[in-house]
């Protein structure tokens, strides 16, 4: 049992969930396999990986808003204890936004262009709160406004008139609409300037101790995660490669992609740089080989890797990775 | 789109597993077989003179007569055979007229830019908010209703829609990087239209080529009903203006009624859905559709008892 | 673009459109055979004090237009003489005192033939469209929401064999039908001959009259429209402000009321305004089958007639409505869509 799961019940327990892309006639694509974590109150957890690995599939998992060819084939997702996957659609329709919220990859689009930003953000409370008092609605959608540094009177202005960082963070604003517990950022900063990534991401950090928020935050930046963030998921093709404290990923990594990661970020303060430094694709999730899933492009890759793929393995208690070298270091030359 | 969609054949394989689009082919091919056989396949010949008396006329269907007779005695089945001949020279002909001008318009205006498009654009917003059949009426009443009028006037009128969407498209085209390139090294418009942008319009211009056919034999058979049809020639809007106007409703005449307006929709039906068939061939999307999802979400689902990473194998 | 530019313009288009279908009118009749003022001073059916009125106001013994004399037979004229005094600006400021002529048929003025019926076109599109475009998009967003299930089928189905009808055959089987089963007036406004007892009679009569043409009309639009509908929603629900209104816990119907409806009307108010032209086309072939007394029928019986002033004057009619229509569906457009005529800030 690891050591968090004995002492604090966490807010958000993952278990083993896995999920596949169902595409008739063709086999299923196997895009979560086995994604274990756990979220505490006030925890930033920061959730890595290339292009297509499966961050937005996870936390669409978890907000149980796959699109139609998206089925949660295993695992659990807790709560507060409760089990999110066994509860009726009108339930869990009204625990989104007001228990757990979500900014979207690519604000750009998420608001709805023909209507104000200011009734956008009204509409969640007064679904989630019950406030039907127009000058209620008005005054919070201001202070809300207010928060992320929007000047409150640009409420009535339609997401076309903002420009793309005041699009984000109008976006932050409504995911803090009902004061939630968990919000989920997935990828916030993508498509915007390196200027305005800085100013979302200080915005992000301010509100976190400010409001003591619990986020998730979604990204292919390891210089992000390092800034914002306590502990850290790094994924590879669908699955768990190693999930750490942030300190000990960048410290002492155990799984040869996470080195690979860090290795094309040599400098964590100075984000921007996509990932290319690592040669070679991620794997085509219809298409599995049976073994380990970045086999192919593992440096340190041996006879076991192809038979079997690895499971997760405790390091310590708070420490593990999905690799064979973690219970046997020597690898092939063992 | 060409690379995109695996070229030709690619569309073609996906066409041929589209039921909707399949369904539309083997409509329009079997329309077109029947044209070409009607002389083979018409138990009598529409143009023999023959001594008609009243008990002939809007005679019921029966052994002679499988689809009854007409108001002047003949027998309906053989007009019948020999209108899809009229409907559909008229279809492909008119079409024809109209996808050129149409494709030719909207390449030039999408590819040349500037004023020029300003201009066929403008002119192509008029022709569009005219409305075609009273002024296709009012051009073949003031002159000879003949077939080749007919087909002109349609051709003529019916190129707006084409000539916006192959703009559109020519527009997204000449971006793409193998044209920018092209005329970098110094091609000439008349050879990059040719060689890059015409063929990935083509095949949109396909898709909307069969849409306009079906509007035009749409267009055709309205002509004839309204009395402005070739006298010379019986086409199927022009058995229905025969039926209609010389008392077929009143002597309760169905069969003179039904079958014309059976052939045009067949026609019509075919291209629309050969059409719509072509068209997914062509953008296979997938349904991203977020309302859907709810029908099919936590399918499958089993929860293993043990929350904890696994510690196999730690030496 | 400002937003008053951006609807001034619009108006400026609208009247640029006008005159041009106009100027296509006046030439088209003086180009192709059967110029209708000149054949009119000849037509047997006219009085020779009409005859004489006519050459008058058409004047038709200037030339069409300077440097011409006719255009068919082609014949040059006078380049030099006042434009005023020319056949195209004698029509144009007949038009605009309402002047289109004298019906070689009833010999009454086309202009007061036409507004009676103008309105008739306008009761009978006006009921079938409002039903054809309400049901249509009942049944659009019905199969958008249920995409790719057998609803979705079946509606679409229909909606394609329903746009594959020719109008005026759907007409003539709904007449067969209606008036050999249900009873139903085979034709016209009203009953002929009948003394109605008070206006409610009156009414149920033109209702009586009204329900196979109008059914016509939303059977062949109600496809179309179902299909305009069904796509335009099935695009907005695949847009990510649609996942944001979900992950907001808000439910379908909220969903779809708030926040796809508006969205997918847009291209719906295009396409309606692209389509008034086959609403025309309608009309015509609907009234001819139901002889109905509007613009439409009037084009039919006018050809039938080969009279020429009450052809074209239906058709400039008919023209400058659907332009008319069109403009106010583009100010409608702008009005739904934030975005149209508006700075935008980024
Ligand atoms: N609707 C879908 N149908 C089928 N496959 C999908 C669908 N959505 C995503 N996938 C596949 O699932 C995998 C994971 O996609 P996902 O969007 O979760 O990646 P991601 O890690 O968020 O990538 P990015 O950094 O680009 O956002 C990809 O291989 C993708 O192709
Ligand atoms: S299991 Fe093998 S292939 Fe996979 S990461 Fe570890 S060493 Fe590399
Ligand atoms: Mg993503």
């Amino acid at each position: 049992m690891s050591h968090e799961v004995k002492n604090r019940s966490p807010l958000l327990a993952v278990n083993h969930l896995s999920v596949d892309y169902v595409d008739p006639p063709h086999p299923p694509a196997a895009a979560l396999r086995e994604i274990t974590f756990t979220l505490q109150r006030g925890e930033a957890l920061g959730i890595v990986g290339e292009s297509g690995c499966g961050k937005s599939t996870l936390m669409l998992a978890l907000m149980r808003l796959l699109p139609a060819a998206g089925r949660i084939v295993a695992g659990s997702v807790r709560l507060d204890g409760v089990e999110l996957l066994d509860l009726d659609e009108q339930t869990m329709a009204a625990l989104r936004w007001k228990r757990i919220a979500m900014i979207f990859q690519g604000a750009m689009n998420a608001l709805n262009p023909v209507r104000t930003v200011g009734e956008q953000i009204a509409e969640a409370i007064r679904l989630h709160e019950g406030v039907g008092d127009r000058r209620v609605l008005a005054r919070r959608v201001g202070e809300l406004l207010d928060l992320v540094g929007i000047a409150a009177n640009r409420r009535d202005q339609y997401p076309f008139q903002y420009s793309g960082g005041m699009r984000q963070r109008a976006m932050i604003a409504m995911a803090l609409a009902c004061s939630p517990d968990i919000v989920i950022a997935d990828e916030p900063t993508t498509a915007l300037d390196v200027m305005i990534q800085a100013q979302i991401l200080q915005l992000l950090a301010d509100l976190r101790r400010q409001l003591q928020l619990s986020i998730l935050l979604v990204t292919h930046d390891l210089g992000i995660v390092a800034e914002l963030c306590d502990r850290v998921l790094v994924m590879y093709g669908g699955v768990m490669a190693e999930y750490a404290d942030a300190d000990t990923i960048y410290n002492s990594p155990a799984h040869p992609y996470t080195q690979a990661l860090l290795r094309a970020f040599p400098d964590p303060t100075r984000p921007a740089q996509k990932l290319a430094a690592i040669p070679g694709a991620p794997p085509r999730l219809n298409d599995l080989p049976p073994g380990c899933r970045f086999a192919p492009r593992c440096p340190y890759v041996f006879a076991r890797c192809h038979m079997a793929a690895p499971p997760v393995y405790a390091i310590t208690p708070t420490h593990s990775a999905g690799c064979f070298l973690v219970a046997n270091p020597q690898g092939g030359a063992a | 789109m060409e690379q995109a969609t695996g070229g030709y054949r690619g569309v073609w394989r996906r066409l041929r597993r589209n039921p909707i689009g399949m369904i539309g082919l083997t409509m329009l091919v079997t329309a077109i077989v029947v044209a070409l056989l009607a002389p083979w396949l018409s138990p009598y010949d529409p143009n023999a003179v023959s001594r008609v008396t009243i008990m002939d006329v809007y005679q019921p269907p029966s052994p002679e007569h499988w689809l009854g007779a007409d108001d002047a005695g003949r027998d309906v089945l053989t007009n019948f055979l020999y209108g899809a001949r009229v409907s559909l020279t008229v279809g492909f002909f008119a079409s024809f007229i109209a996808v050129a001008i149409g494709g030719l318009l909207g390449l030039t205006a999408g590819f040349l830019g500037g004023r020029t498009e300003g201009v066929l654009m403008r002119f192509t917003d008029i022709m569009l908010v005219i409305p075609d059949l009273p002024l296709a009426v009012v051009i073949v009443a003031l002159t000879k209703p003949s077939l080749t009028n007919i087909i002109l006037v349609i051709g003529l009128l019916g190129w707006t829609s084409t000539a916006r969407l192959v703009r559109a498209q020519t527009l997204s085209v000449k971006q793409r990087k193998f044209v920018l390139r092209a005329r970098a090294i110094g091609a000439g418009n008349r050879y990059i239209m040719r060689r890059h942008i015409f063929p990935l319009v083509l095949p949109l211009l396909v898709v909307n080529t069969v849409l306009v056919i079906s509007l035009a034999i749409l267009n055709e058979s309205t002509l004839s009903f309204l009395g402005l049809g070739d006298p010379a020639t019986l086409s199927w809007g022009q058995m229905l203006n025969y039926a209609f106007t010389r008392g077929a409703m009143s002597a309760g005449a169905w069969w003179a009624l039904i079958p014309p307006g059976f052939g045009i929709v067949w026609v019509v039906l075919a291209c629309t859905l050969l059409g719509q068939g072509l068209e997914q061939a062509l953008n296979p999307r997938l349904l991203t559709h977020h309302l859907a999802a709810d029908r099919t979400l936590t399918a499958l689902r089993r929860l293993p008892p043990d929350p904890a990473p696994s510690s196999e194998g730690i030496t | 673009m400002h937003r008053s530019t951006y609807l001034v313009s619009k108006l400026a288009w609208a009247a640029f459109t006008i005159l041009f279908v106009i100027v296509l009118n006046f030439f088209l009749f003086r180009i192709l055979p059967g110029d209708p003022a000149r054949a009119g001073v000849r037509d047997p059916r006219l009085t020779a004090e009409a005859q004489t009125a006519i050459r008058e106001r058409f004047g038709l013994d200037k030339p069409v237009i300077n440097c011409f004399a006719s255009l068919n037979p082609l014949e040059p004229g006078d380049c030099a003489v006042n434009p005023l005094d020319t056949q195209f600006f004698i029509y144009a400021g007949n038009l605009l005192r309402g002047e289109f002529g004298i019906s070689y048929h009833t010999n009454r003025p086309v202009v007061e033939v036409l507004g009676e019926r103008l309105w008739n076109t306008l009761l009978l599109i006006g009921a079938g469209q409002i039903l054809a475009i309400v049901l249509g998009m009942a049944l659009g967003i019905l199969a958008a929401w249920k995409a790719h299930t057998p609803v979705d089928y079946g509606a679409l189905g229909f909606s394609l064999l329903a746009w594959s009808l020719p109008t005026f055959w759907l007409g003539i089987i709904l007449l067969f039908w209606g008036s050999a089963y249900l009873g139903l007036p085979v034709g016209g406004k009203y009953t002929p001959g009948i003394d109605y007892a008070n206006s409610w009679e009156q009414f149920a009569d033109l209702a009586r009259h009204l329900i196979l043409p109008s059914l016509t009309y939303t059977i062949v639009f109600l496809g179309e429209y179902m299909l305009i509908m069904r796509s335009s929603l099935v695009d907005v629900l695949a847009e990510d402000y649609i996942l944001t209104a979900k992950a907001k816990g808000l439910n379908h119907f909220q969903i779809l009321k708030d926040h796809a409806l508006k969205n997918a009307m847009l291209p719906m108010v295009t396409i309606i305004a692209l389509n008034l032209g086959f609403t025309v086309a309608g009309a015509v072939q609907i009234e001819s089958v139901f002889s109905w007394p509007g613009l439409g029928g009037a084009i039919y019986e006018a050809v039938n007639r080969r009279d020429y002033p009450m052809l074209q004057g239906a058709f400039l009619l008919l023209a400058v409505s659907v332009i008319i229509a069109n403009l106010i569906a583009e100010l409608l457009y702008s009005y739904l869509d934030p975005r149209v005529g508006r700075v935008n800030q980024s």
